[in-house]
């Protein structure tokens, strides 16, 4: 009840500020839903005609009409995946290296770098993968990993070096900064007397790293890294420069594939029958989900991540 | 056992802004020493220079000597010369993250303590000194977060008691507690010192001349008076500490 009474108070600027923040909460849902209602209603032919086999099939055959997304969800995956491999350990450990140990003027230099990285079109990112990275890899990277790792089955196969790999190095690039700049406001935001504390009974520098700042901040860092995920699922143009096109499921990094968002922009255009364009309509619905899903997860992660111990109140 | 300190000349800065002027002070070992003086005449900074605290903050200098049981404080290593000065902080400050236990051992556990046993023992005879024991026995994989305030303090208190150091700087442990959890810290205080030399900041006048044996009176950068509490209280050699301590000015 006090909350009514609260509300008796209330002044007439807070209740337009209310009613006004309230509408453009409601404004972002109902666009979320509507979005995935058309994507949905779109997608009705494709999914009457092949039901549930459209996500594990392996075939993708415009001329014969035959559409599964199990090449594109997996290139997805496994390119998403090998960004977070790379790009989180190094953009944590450049947050700490500058959060921690650099001077201010490199830091301040660095972290604009850094960032800098973000405001690069993606297009201009393929450029760089196709007439740089794909040929380093081709020539030099892949054929090392292959000899000296090449019993991994992740590393088999002749180097072509337009692959998941380059896909994944591509994406891991892209995605550094969110999880450098991010991990980094999370880090220069733990208060100085958790870092006392720790320094106080005798921690090193890296001990109190540990001890104060990592743990401070792990939800943080474990947001950013789920934003950069989230940024490597539905990364389009430059993946679709750099993967090969290819709707293939290889256990092989160094072999070409497709993603979700290429095949979409790719093959849109093309589609000159309604089933294709509603196939094509699908995947963006699929990959919508996994997007969706994948925040709820990193949601759920985060929190019990935060909760910490019993009677705890972190963040 | 304590350690005595003598320190020499002490300077410290802030950037440019000097914030000590030239302290000397002797600090016998097993005593409690009480810190006074007005807001920001610099009682938190003569202690983080102690453990050597004030040097990781950037831009701060320090110029001047300071001997922990004859030996130079600037020839050690800083870090493991905060294990013989611990300290408690003005404001609690445990590890948000880690539990009870897990506070209390932290110290222990950067020495490379790992011994579950052991380190249970130590946990208990820490909580015990801190006077805390009793209170969160039963609840040593809680939070360190879910106690009071007061509470807090004194797991703070028992992290830093748990290392063994030879000198335990506090810095106004008291100033955030009420009437009772401050009785217990100063009753905690008394019992400490037949093991630990104790140098204590406050603003409490008459938390001074209940538990120190001797007081320094700081004004602006500088030590004024040091002397047994007894004789700064009731016969200060120096006009202004007499002012002070008679409430007419700071
Ligand atoms: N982190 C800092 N950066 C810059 N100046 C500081 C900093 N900390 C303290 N100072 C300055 O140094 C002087 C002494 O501060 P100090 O904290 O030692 O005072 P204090 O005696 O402990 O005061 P209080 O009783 O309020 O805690 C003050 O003038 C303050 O403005
Ligand atoms: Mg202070």
């Amino acid at each position: 009840m006090s909350t009514d009474n609260n509300r008796l108070y209330e002044s007439m600027g807070d209740k337009v500020l209310r009613y006004v923040t309230l509408l453009m909460a409601i404004l972002v849902v109902i666009l979320m839903i509507w979005i995935g209602w058309q994507m949905f209603s779109s997608s009705q032919e494709s999914i009457q005609h092949f039901g549930w086999a459209f996500i594990t099939s392996r075939v993708w055959d415009p001329v014969h009409h035959i559409f599964g997304a199990l090449p594109f969800i997996y290139g997805t995956i496994v390119t998403s995946v090998v960004a977070l491999i790379i790009a989180a350990p190094i953009g944590i450990s450049v947050a700490i290296f500058l959060n921690e140990m650099a001077p201010s003027t490199i830091r301040k230099v660095v972290a604009f770098l850094v960032e800098l990285l973000a405001a690069i079109p993606s297009v201009v990112y393929g450029l760089w993968g196709i007439f740089v990275l794909a040929p380093v890899l081709r020539q030099s990277v892949e054929p090392w990993l292959t000899k000296w790792f090449g019993f991994i089955p992740w590393f088999k196969g002749a180097p072509v070096g337009f692959d998941m790999f380059g896909g994944g190095i591509i994406l891991a690039i892209m995605i550094l900064p969110t999880i450098t700049s991010i991990s980094r406001e999370v880090m220069a935001a733990v208060p100085t007397a958790h870092r006392e504390a720790a320094l106080a009974l005798g921690a090193t520098k890296w001990e109190m790293i540990r001890l104060s700042v990592l743990s401070y901040s792990k939800s943080g860092i474990l947001g950013s890294i789920m934003l950069g995920l989230g940024r490597a699922l539905g990364e389009t143009m430059a993946v679709t420069m750099v993967i090969g096109n290819m709707p293939k499921i290889s256990s092989s990094l160094f072999s070409s594939a497709y993603s979700m968002a290429a095949v979409i922009a790719n093959e849109f255009t093309e589609a000159t029958y309604s089933l294709y364009l509603s196939s094509c309509i699908e995947i963006g619905l699929i990959l919508f989900g996994i997007t969706l899903l994948l925040n709820i997860f990193a949601r759920l992660l985060v929190w019990s991540v935060a909760r910490g111990p019993k009677g705890g109140h972190l963040v | 056992m304590g350690q005595s300190l003598s320190i020499r000349q002490l300077e410290a800065w802030y950037g440019t802004n000097q914030t000590l002027k030239g302290i000397n002070m002797e600090i016998a070992a097993n005593q409690v020493t009480a810190i006074i003086g007005p807001s920001g005449c610099g009682k938190s900074t003569f202690v983080r220079c102690i453990n050597r605290m004030h040097e990781t903050l950037p831009g701060s200098k320090v110029k001047g000597e300071i001997i922990l049981n004859g030996e130079s404080i600037y020839g050690q290593d800083p870090v493991s010369l905060r294990k013989t000065v611990g300290m408690v902080f003005q404001k609690p400050n445990p590890f948000p993250s880690m539990t009870i236990f897990e506070n209390v051992v932290a110290g222990v556990k950067l020495n490379g303590m790992r011994n579950r046993q052991n380190l249970q023992t130590i946990a208990e005879k820490s909580l015990r000194m801190a006077a805390l024991w009793d209170e969160v026995k039963d609840r040593l994989n809680y939070s360190g977060m879910s106690l009071s305030g007061g509470q807090q303090q004194r797991l703070c208190i028992a992290r830093a008691l748990a290392v063994e150091p030879s000198v335990l700087l506090m810095d106004e442990p008291a100033s955030a507690l009420d009437p009772i959890a401050t009785m217990r810290i100063e009753e905690l205080v008394g019992q400490l010192k037949s093991e630990y030399t104790i140098v204590i900041v406050t603003h409490n006048m008459q938390q001074a001349a209940r538990i120190a044996d001797t007081t320094a009176f700081f004004l602006n950068g500088e030590l004024v008076e040091h002397g047994p509490t007894s004789e700064i209280f009731t016969n200060p050699r120096d006009k202004r500490t007499e002012d002070y301590i008679t409430g007419r000015f700071g």
